[in-house]
């Protein structure tokens, strides 16, 4: 059973100079955990702002819930939650009473599916009496989330809830998202973070406003062309221009600890050949094992193969 | 015997009661690529205020590239970049009018401004987009041409606040490609991300935890010392008995 | 030196491409030139004087000679009854009124003084004082030749009556302008403002995707500017008439229940702005820019509409607050009831439907 359904969707700007989202089709099952992942620019916000019925497409169609994106957008909107990318609740109302407030423009009440947000609530609670303004980032975000679920929504869409925060802060986020898809919602995220790709249940690789792959994390990595190496040595930029001049390999990117390099053309010595080469560099305390591929490595990849 | 750029001792920041940044001291070495990490309200900002000349510490001693931090924020300024992910060039002014704006406010003469640009442009390859108006160019074509500008007068030290945010994964990379380049011509550079990887790139890294600097070292020593295998683990160690998690 | 030229040429940049800017610099100084130029003048012109001439002999037909030798005033001559000389003025339809009494002549010749009436409109003080003292004049000269002429110190004496105003309070002309001004500034201000912040802040994101219907939103808004404006028209009032002693001679109930359609227009206008923008900032320059020159100038409080050129005075009728005006005056000065502003009311009305109407339409159910 499809939540969502997306159709060839076109969107531009700007009398078509810009083009946010090109082609784009995919599908969201119900109670499914799916991100959207790609950079600035990718085209998530634009996406995720047709689905929720604020932008219309130039062309292709989507569903909601089984509902038309364009002519049923009341009834969509009746049953979505959202949480933009930038804080959108009232700075000068309360926590509790940005709540009660949402809960009335939707028909509801706190206590009507307070089971919901409890987990989430608990940790803003001591806050309630706070003007939302003067709130962290991190509760900022627990309230957006608990104001976009009060109504019990079928779907939730969230653009980009851990930009700009640190990576506790994301756990954090990521587990209560977790615990929400175990109570059925269906749950479409968007991030630039691509370590957080891992944590959906499926993805969909988007770059400059046309979707590269879309499948789970893990299919997605076992779908990595060739065979994977991670390099280190003792001064590790230097590493990088040497490893850049040298022929036989065909990628190098630096990847934190170590840089990860892919060879042109698969052979039984090509490492040995690596680490002379690399030592006759002066090149020491050097470090070389294949490394299963992460989503990053694949972006990168599948943004060099459009190229 | 290594220079040191940076020196802070015991320097603080209060607002009221409320302590932002408690007794941090530590230094920073000539051409050091320096990782000034921690979670958001955990002092970083306000610290990175301080030492660009840009907020006077409530208490404490600093020294930026040799001046005082109370004294002489002037000379700390015209000695300094800074690039930040908000703001870093004028949308309405195109790529050639901001090089020549920012060129022309730390002083350059014509023929090292003519000189710069040129190269600058040919370096990032914006040949044909030196006319264009900043706001039409991508993000991260942006995010390079600030860096760039930024390092125009080739300061002693340039301050980044999480420039690689949003980026894609590829320009990210070229991105820290101009910030090596940058370290390799001797200009240190401070720099705060939330990229655990881009921990890794840095010559040391300081964490701020509820104000405090709860950890100084480099990034293998710091594995080393919390038994992690990653710098993400090491983050987590020590960000996760925070009380504030603020912004 | 140069770090400050590179600001400068910076500046120049920022002011050149942005169209704001340039329309302020610009249009503003051409308009208010072409404007106040033209316009706005503070002299009398086609006033409408009436002559009431019982006498109908030679000293009442030299007087209304010398008064018909200006080009600035409009002489009509009949004879109109008590009543109709009042409804005249009430409408409006005439400004200074004077009346030659029967055997004006005789009594000057023989009696050596005569009487006659003038009746000036004074709920706009300034042009009453204007017209009696030209009168006044024309008539002083017509006593000097009379008196070198029968070498006798002979009299004319006239009445003054300044209708609706006696004191000539100045009061009368700027407060109903004053409160035409602050209603329509107000509410068009703060309302355009208020929704457009929605919008910047990102709050109407939120709003749209839920089953509130987000006009709902709009008369939510509108709500609390219309309690305040009635609140803020009773502090004007009370402030006029017990400080400055303004005459209220009509139906308060009357003067609130015009005012609230009025409120409404304002708030349909903030509204119609508030469709059109995205930035506070817009919004305020709008409200602002578009709304306080025309009202300033067109409203009739600080420059009597009658003395503009023809075309004016129709880009007049196309701004709600003169119309208002008028009714309050007619109302508080002259204590007219519904009967005699019911036209002007009725065209408020029109207004206020018609940009609802837009603005509803206009009004955007997404975000592009």
């Amino acid at each position: 059973m499809n939540e969502v359904i997306v159709q060839q969707v076109y969107k531009t700007y700007q009398h078509q100079e810009i083009k946010a989202v090109s082609d784009v089709s995919f599908s969201v099952k119900k109670g499914e955990l799916f991100g959207l992942i790609g950079p600035d620019g990718a085209g998530k916000t634009s996406l995720i702002r047709m689905l929720t019925t604020l932008l219309l497409p130039d062309a292709g169609s989507a569903t909601v819930h089984g509902f038309d994106m364009v002519k049923d957008f009341r009834e969509i909107r009746k049953r979505v939650g959202y949480m933009p990318g930038k804080f959108s609740l009232y700075a000068d109302l309360t926590v509790e009473e940005n709540l009660s407030f949402f809960a009335t423009v939707f028909n509801t009440s706190i206590d009507a599916n307070y089971d919901l947000i409890r987990d989430i609530y608990v940790q803003i609670e001591p806050f309630k009496n706070r003007r939302a303004g003067k709130l962290s980032g991190g509760m900022k975000q627990k309230l957006a989330l608990c104001c976009a679920l009060i109504h019990r929504p079928e779907v939730l869409f969230l653009d980009e809830p851990t930009t700009g925060v640190d990576t506790v802060s994301r756990k954090e986020f990521w587990d209560m998202l977790k615990r929400l898809k175990q109570q059925g919602i269906t749950i479409l995220v968007s991030t630039p973070y691509m370590d957080e790709a891992s944590l959906c249940e499926r993805i969909a690789l988007l770059q400059a406003g046309k979707i590269m792959s879309i499948d789970t994390p893990e299919n997605i990595v076992q779908q990595y062309p060739g065979k994977l190496y991670a390099i280190k040595s003792a001064s590790m930029s230097n590493l990088l221009q040497e490893l850049r001049n040298y022929a036989p390999i065909n990628s190098c990117y630096a990847f934190g600890e170590y840089h990860h390099i892919s060879f042109e053309k698969e052979t039984s010595n090509m490492q040995n050949e690596l680490i002379r080469y690399l030592q006759s560099k002066h090149q020491h305390a050097l470090e070389l094992k294949p490394v299963q591929p992460t989503i990053e490595d694949c972006f990168i990849k599948l943004m060099n193969a459009t190229v | 015997m290594k220079n040191i750029v940076i020196k802070t001792d015991k320097l603080t920041k209060r607002f009221g009661d409320f302590i932002a940044t408690n007794e941090i001291s530590f230094e920073v070495y000539d051409g050091e690529i320096f990782g000034f990490l921690g979670a958001n309200g955990a002092g970083k900002t306000t610290a990175m205020k301080m030492l660009c000349g840009l907020s006077t510490p409530s208490s404490g001693s600093a020294t930026i590239a040799g001046f005082d931090v109370y004294k002489q924020t002037e000379q700390i300024k015209k000695n300094i970049g800074y690039m930040s992910q908000k703001f870093s060039l004028y949308e309405d002014l195109n790529v050639i009018e901001n090089i020549e704006f920012y060129g022309g406010i730390y002083g350059l003469t014509r023929k090292q401004l003519a000189h710069k640009t040129g190269e600058l442009i040919t370096q990032l390859g914006l040949q044909t987009e030196a006319k264009k108006l900043v706001g039409s160019l991508p993000l991260g074509w942006k995010q390079k041409l600030a860096f760039s500008v930024a390092v125009l007068h080739e300061p002693k030290i340039v301050f980044l606040d999480e420039p690689t945010g949003g980026v894609d994964p590829i320009t990210r990379r070229q991105f820290w490609d101009l910030i090596y380049a940058a370290a390799d011509r001797g200009i240190t550079i401070f720099v705060t991300t939330h990229y655990m990887d881009e921990a890794e790139y840095c010559n040391r890294i300081s964490m701020m935890v509820d104000g405090v600097m709860k950890a100084l070292d480099t990034p293998a020593q710091l594995k080393q010392q919390f038994n992690a295998g990653s710098m993400d683990e090491v983050f987590f160690e020590l960000a996760r008995g925070a009380k504030r998690k603020a912004d | 030196m140069k770090q400050f030229t590179s600001f400068v040429r910076k500046e120049f940049y920022h002011v050149f491409r942005d169209p704001k800017s340039l329309l302020i610099l610009f249009g503003m100084p051409i308009t208010l030139i072409v404007l106040f130029g033209f316009a706005l003048t503070n002299e009398i012109k086609n006033a409408r004087i009436v002559v009431c001439d019982y006498a109908r002999d030679a000293a009442s037909q030299q007087i209304i000679s010398r008064l018909s030798v200006s080009n600035n005033f409009s002489i009509h001559q009949s004879i109109m009854s008590h009543e109709e000389l009042e409804s005249s003025f009430k409408s409006g339809n005439i400004q200074l009124a004077i009346v030659i009494p029967a055997h004006f002549n005789d009594d000057l010749l023989h009696l050596k003084h005569a009487q006659l009436q003038i009746i000036a409109d004074a709920s706009d003080p300034n042009t009453a004082t204007t017209l009696t003292s030209y009168a006044q004049s024309v008539i002083n000269s017509y006593q000097q030749e009379l008196r070198s002429y029968h070498k006798s110190g002979l009299q004319i004496i006239p009445e003054i009556r300044m209708l609706y105003n006696p004191e000539l309070k100045g009061a009368t002309n700027f407060v109903p302008g004053v409160m035409a001004l602050v209603l329509l500034l107000v509410c068009v201000l703060m309302t355009s403002v208020s929704i457009v912040r929605e919008k910047e802040l990102g709050t109407m994101e939120l709003l749209l995707v839920s089953p509130f219907n987000p006009m709902m939103v709009i008369v939510a808004k509108a709500v609390p500017y219309f309690v305040l404006s009635l609140l803020n028209l009773a502090l004007i009032v009370l402030l006029s008439v017990g400080l400055l002693g303004m005459p209220f001679q009509g139906s308060v109930l009357l003067l609130f229940a015009v005012s609230s359609l009025f409120i409404i227009t304002a708030l349909s206008l903030g509204l119609l702005i508030s469709n059109s923008t995205s930035s506070q900032q817009t919004a305020m320059l709008i409200s602002l820019m578009g709304m306080l020159i025309p009202t300033m100038m067109f409203t009739g409080f600080l420059f009597p509409l009658e003395n503009m050129p023809v075309a004016l005075q129709v880009i007049a009728n196309a701004v709600p607050s003169k119309w208002y005006y008028s009714i309050v005056k007619s109302i508080m000065i002259k204590g007219l009831g519904f009967s005699a502003i019911w036209k002007e009311t009725l065209i408020l009305l029109g207004m206020t439907i018609f940009l609802l109407t837009i603005s509803f339409k206009k009004f955007k159910t997404r975000l592009a």
